[in-house]
């Protein structure tokens, strides 16, 4: 029997390419940390923070850690709203087809893995900035 | 005087990548590093701007930076010349000076 906490809906906004500046790789490490506390959570990539989903990353060339695979995990973490900026995706060039599918397992259907991934509009991204109790931006 | 320009930001993230394309002399060579590497991908908001520079500008760009960020070197703007940090060596023996753009 545990006492049932205060749940938040948070928000994690992902603005920025992955390896260029450290923000990406210690938005992950945050966001896996506090899905140990049972929170509401979810994850927003915008502007060029799309980037961090991409395919096919290979960093043997610039020495650095690819994390690119751990965002496969987030579904074990309980973590399966993830919401990706669509006009970010289109001045980029870039289609969902470019970025990495992120599941999550439901256990009342029998663990069917289901998409984790939700394509928005701004208009619609906003809205659901506008529901949170906390947003951290990176 | 022959002069080599690198940009490390990405042309989305601060006007680094414009002012550079329109304050350097013509001879120039620029070289994009980092997430700069972003702005010779093709299908851009930024294509067309690198592609009308590629007349003036000898354009090049850090093959480990575009691989590290799944960049794909097929959809690389034509005319811009891939290249690894050997050749980044040499580009900045090969020149006079270089400006690092912030």
């Amino acid at each position: 029997m545990s006492e049932e906490g205060i749940v938040k809906k948070f928000m994690y906004v992902n603005r920025k390419s992955p390896y260029g500046t450290i923000y990406a790789l210690e938005s992950l490490e945050v966001v896996l940390i506090s899905a140990a506390f049972d929170q509401d959570v979810s994850l927003t990539f915008t502007d060029d923070g799309v980037y961090q989903l991409m395919k096919n990353q290979n960093t043997d060339g610039i020495g650095m850690k690819n994390f690119s695979s751990t965002y496969s995990a987030l579904g074990d973490y309980e973590i399966k709203k993830i919401f990706i900026d669509k006009e970010s995706l289109d001045e980029r060039g870039l289609s969902l087809s470019d970025l990495q599918e992120l599941v999550w397992e439901d256990e009342d259907e029998d663990y069917a893995e289901k998409s984790s991934i939700n394509l928005v509009s701004r208009a619609e991204l906003s809205e659901i900035m506008s529901q949170q109790d906390v947003v951290m931006s990176f | 005087m022959s002069m080599l320009h690198t940009i490390n930001k990405s042309p989305f993230e601060n006007s680094s990548v414009s002012s550079c394309l329109s304050m350097c002399a013509k001879d120039s060579s620029i070289l994009f590093i980092e997430d700069a590497v972003i702005s010779v991908m093709k299908s851009t908001k930024f294509t067309e701007m690198v592609e009308n520079s590629l007349k003036d500008f000898r354009i090049y760009a850090l093959k480990p930076d575009l691989e590290a960020r799944g960049l794909s070197l097929n959809n690389v703007i034509e005319g811009v010349e891939i290249v690894g940090y050997d050749k980044f060596v040499d580009l900045t023996t090969e020149h006079d000076t270089v400006q690092s753009w912030l």
